[in-house]
């Protein structure tokens, strides 16, 4: 493992490919040995219930009810021959294919999920309701690794993000209340995020200076205005500034309807139905639209974009501030939707996570998705299980999705390529 | 440093004009390599041909922000500072009454808007610096240690900061290394007991090696795995809060008899003894965190390692192509770094604390960021941004509980310093000053140093 990493950045790129998955195999013997060792050996003596739906639900689905011992072993054993089968890929030259990784970590899934609920002292859970509140947790952090996506993927490294949700979610709580309209706090909250970004900006694009250090120091300046002011203007008065209207939850007909996932997907608020669709543009913006060529041509290569006649700052500039809006909106999530007021540094940390999870995702919008469900799904697992009451301390539940993040960005995505001038500033000429 | 600086810009800059002299050279070989060391460190080490003009692109930048003299920096602060205090004064109740009736009588609000801020700033300098009210020389010079007290984690943890920058990599991970050091430390401390000087001699250990292990493993990580360690090292800190919040849940941790998430008391054996006797707070941590800041001076200036970090810093490739292993520069420098930030963990515990609770690492790992950044990743320059973030943060508390300012105003203006000081342009062009090395700006140059000298 360390030869290979020690000579691969040497000679770059094609032949070495094939040494370097040897992390994969590893990875997954661990995880399955130590999945034996936990979830079959020391499987608890009784069954675990899944319930798919509310009973009120207008298509209710039986519930699933498994053995934790079987389904112990049973994943045990698989995971044990995916992890056996991808070394005998790698020996024979061959790489681990996609599939097989996402096959391991369902069942690593499935298996944790079994035991730990089959420990805790009530073996039932709602896996609809698991799912939801993942969901809902998740929609923050999709704006913010979305916002991070079309900022580094023309060029501009955004450690603000952290910065952009909580400005986001303060404007939208101070204009929000002030009108009284949940719908001018969502508009407050997009300007604020554009505000962020706008020195971000000019800072790193205009005077040059060192991208991180102008996020870190972004995020550092917004907790500290947002505090101050939150001290000041918004306890003195808190009914006139800060105790915004919630957006109401929109249940689209029909397609709410559908099992289990209907009423995640579909019973959301305009913050959710704006992150589906944030996604898809970016998405679809960014790989099939001659705007999207041009940011990545920027990104990656921004002489070359120049040559071609793109306007490599003024690209640079107006995405950056594209973000904004972006990260607004999620920041918008925090006081329009989950709660109804501003608190003091109320992001806790989220703008990280998703830059973790736009990391993690590999710069792509789908996979910043994926990732930043992944951390939903993490953090609500953490709610639910010290609520069923699990033997395992709630530290570290707490714990588990900043291990796993770990363990994902150490063994399964490795080197993670950035874009090529990501964090590089352009000086013509 | 600013003085240096000023001595430089005033002797040596007309005379040469463009050209630098000998020790601008050193200088800006010197910011070379801090440049590529604060540049977000690239996951993937560049490609050969586009290593070249990104070189020099930065070059040009530090040479601009080298260049930007003391002046800069001191105006940088001034307007950091006119900025918190327009902030203040907009938000002063005061203010607010006086400016419903601007137009009739404008003084009144400009003369409370006034008041509101330097009352906040006169308050932040007595408990930052010096309290002529106090009644005894003790009482007056007693904010001034208790900058020091402040600063000793800081500067600490900042040279971590500083060390892993210098050497390419961004270590957003000091506060776990800070949170597990002060943990294995408070646990030496509390739970063994030993005779006077080799039990702090033990906690002081312990604070290294926690520090160290945790630091170690985003190394590790990076070097082993590639896995960026900015993500890893976030994700640490997360563990570590995680983990001794765990810890003190269990009685091993916790006071015989309580169930409060605190641990007991270190033992008198196991604690800094105070500098200047018990009258102050002022412990021989500052003294430690001295020795640091001539240990990282040392380890970057004078020895082989710290040759190897920078040149890992600088140009990844170049420094595999020299026969110096990179991976293992990566594993090093984090595990100084993360030595460094457990050292400004033992300065909580067995000294300003005296205690482990969840809230040990206070946020000093997120300002050892801003501090490192602000000391532009010298040695030195990090002890400087140390103590001056030292007088914030000790003087915020004052100016909060004496004028009701809220403490957040000083990371406000602590993070517009950062931001004004990397961008000397923009505070050129606010002041109207002209760019560096215009040989035509040189009478209106050597004027307005004066004026600031």
């Amino acid at each position: 493992m360390s030869t290979a990493t020690a000579t691969e950045p040497q000679q770059g790129s094609a032949p070495t490919d094939v040494v370097r998955n040897w992390k994969t195999p590893v990875i997954l013997a661990v995880l399955s040995v130590l999945s034996l060792l936990v979830f079959a050996i020391g499987a608890p003596d009784n069954s675990v219930t899944f319930r798919l739906s509310a009973t009120n639900d207008a298509l209710v689905l039986p519930d699933i009810v498994l053995s934790a011992v079987v389904t112990g072993w049973v994943t045990a054993i698989l995971m044990l021959a995916a992890a056996v089968w991808s070394f005998q890929l790698v020996r024979s030259g061959r790489k681990v294919p996609g599939w097989l990784v996402t096959v391991f970590a369902v069942l690593f899934i499935v298996a944790f999920l079994t035991w730990v609920v089959g420990s805790a002292r009530t073996p039932n859970v709602a896996l609809y309701g698991l799912l939801a509140g993942s969901f809902t947790l998740a929609v923050p952090l999709i704006f913010g690794s979305l916002s991070g996506v079309l900022c580094e993927r023309s060029g501009v490294v955004n450690i603000a993000i952290e910065g952009q949700l909580l400005f986001g979610a303060f404007s939208a709580a101070v204009a929000g209340s002030l009108s009284g309209n949940a719908f001018v706090g969502l508009a407050a909250a997009a300007i604020g995020g554009v505000l962020v970004s706008a020195v971000l900006a000019v800072f790193s694009i205009k005077y040059i200076v060192n991208q991180v250090i102008v996020g870190v120091v972004l995020n550092v300046l917004v907790s500290g205005l947002t505090g101050f002011l939150f001290s000041t203007v918004l306890s003195s008065d808190p009914a006139k500034w800060n105790s915004p209207p919630r957006l109401p939850i929109i249940s689209i007909p029909v397609l709410s309807d559908i099992p289990v996932l209907g009423p995640i997907l579909f019973e959301q608020s305009v913050v959710g139905y704006l992150m589906y669709i944030a996604l898809a543009v970016i998405y679809v913006g960014l790989f099939h639209t001659k705007w999207g060529l041009r940011t990545r041509a920027v990104g990656e290569h921004p002489k070359a974009a120049d040559t071609l006649g793109v306007k490599v700052n003024r690209m640079r500039f107006m995405n950056v501030l594209l973000a904004g809006v972006v990260a607004g909106f999620g920041g918008a999530f925090f006081t329009l939707v989950l709660v109804s007021s501003f608190g003091r540094d109320m992001t806790a940390g989220q703008g990280y996570i998703a830059l973790a999870a736009l990391i993690f995702g590999r710069w792509n919008p789908l996979g910043a998705f994926f990732a930043a469900l992944l951390f939903g799904f993490a953090t609500n697992l953490q709610y639910v299980l010290s609520a069923l009451g699990s033997t395992v301390p709630n530290q570290f539940l707490a714990m588990l999705p900043y291990v796993v993040t770990i363990f994902a960005v150490a063994g399964l995505v490795g080197r993670a390529r950035p874009p090529a001038a990501s964090g590089v500033p352009y000086i013509k000429g | 440093m600013s003085a240096d600086e000023t001595g430089q810009q005033t002797g040596n800059r007309p005379e040469h004009g463009g050209k630098p002299a000998a020790s601008d050279e050193q200088r800006l070989l010197a910011a070379a390599e801090l440049g590529d060391g604060t540049q977000a460190p690239p996951a993937v080490p560049a490609s050969a041909e586009r290593l070249q003009p990104e070189l020099r692109e930065q070059q040009t930048v530090i040479q601009r922000i080298v260049t930007g003299n003391a002046l800069v920096s001191v105006l940088a602060v001034v307007l950091a500072l006119v900025a918190g205090g327009i902030l203040i004064a907009l938000t002063n109740e005061e203010v607010a009454r006086t400016s419903s009736y601007f137009f009739a009588r404008p003084q009144d609000m400009l003369i409370a808007a006034w008041t509101a801020s330097s009352e906040a700033y006169i308050a932040l300098f007595q408990g930052a610096v010096f309290n002529a009210d106090g009644s005894t020389f003790t009482r007056m010079i007693y904010p001034l240690t208790q900058t020091l007290t402040v600063a000793a984690p800081l500067i600490c943890a900042g040279l971590g900061v500083a060390l892993a920058f210098r050497a390419g990599l961004f270590n957003i991970g000091a506060q776990g290394q800070i949170i597990i050091g002060a943990t294995l430390a408070a646990w030496v401390g509390f739970s063994w007991h030993l005779p006077v000087g080799l039990h702090l001699l033990l906690v002081i250990l312990a604070g290294i090696v926690g520090g160290a292990l945790w630091g170690g493993l985003v190394g590790l990580l990076k070097a082993k795995t590639g896995a960026h360690e900015v993500i890893v090292s976030i994700m640490l800190n997360y563990v570590a809060i995680n983990l001794v919040l765990y810890l003190l849940t269990i009685p091993a941790f916790q006071r015989p008899g309580s169930t409060n998430p605190i641990s007991p008391q270190l033992d008198e054996t196991a604690m800094y003894p105070p500098l200047f006797g018990d009258a102050f707070r002022l412990h021989w941590g500052f003294i430690v965190a001295i020795l640091a800041t001539a240990f990282a001076w040392w380890l970057l200036n004078r020895s082989t390692i710290g040759f190897e970090l920078r040149a890992v810093g600088s140009n990844p490739h170049a420094a595999r192509t020299a026969g110096i292993s990179v991976t293992k520069g990566y594993v090093v420098v984090m595990v100084i770094a993360g030595a460094l930030a457990g050292l400004a963990g033992t300065a909580q515990v067995a000294g300003t604390e005296q205690v482990l609770t969840a809230g040990v690492a206070a946020s000093f790992g997120f300002d050892a960021i801003t501090v490192a950044l602000l000391g532009r990743s010298t040695p030195w320059g990090t002890f400087a941004a140390g103590v001056l973030f030292g007088a914030f943060r000790a003087g915020g508390v004052t100016m909060q509980t004496n004028t009701g300012t809220a403490i957040d105003i000083v990371l406000v203006v602590q993070s517009l310093i950062v931001l004004f000081i990397a961008a000397p342009p923009l505070v050129r062009a606010i002041f109207r000053l002209p760019e560096p090395g215009r040989l035509t700006a040189k009478p209106r140059k050597t004027a307005s140093t004066g004026g600031a000298a």
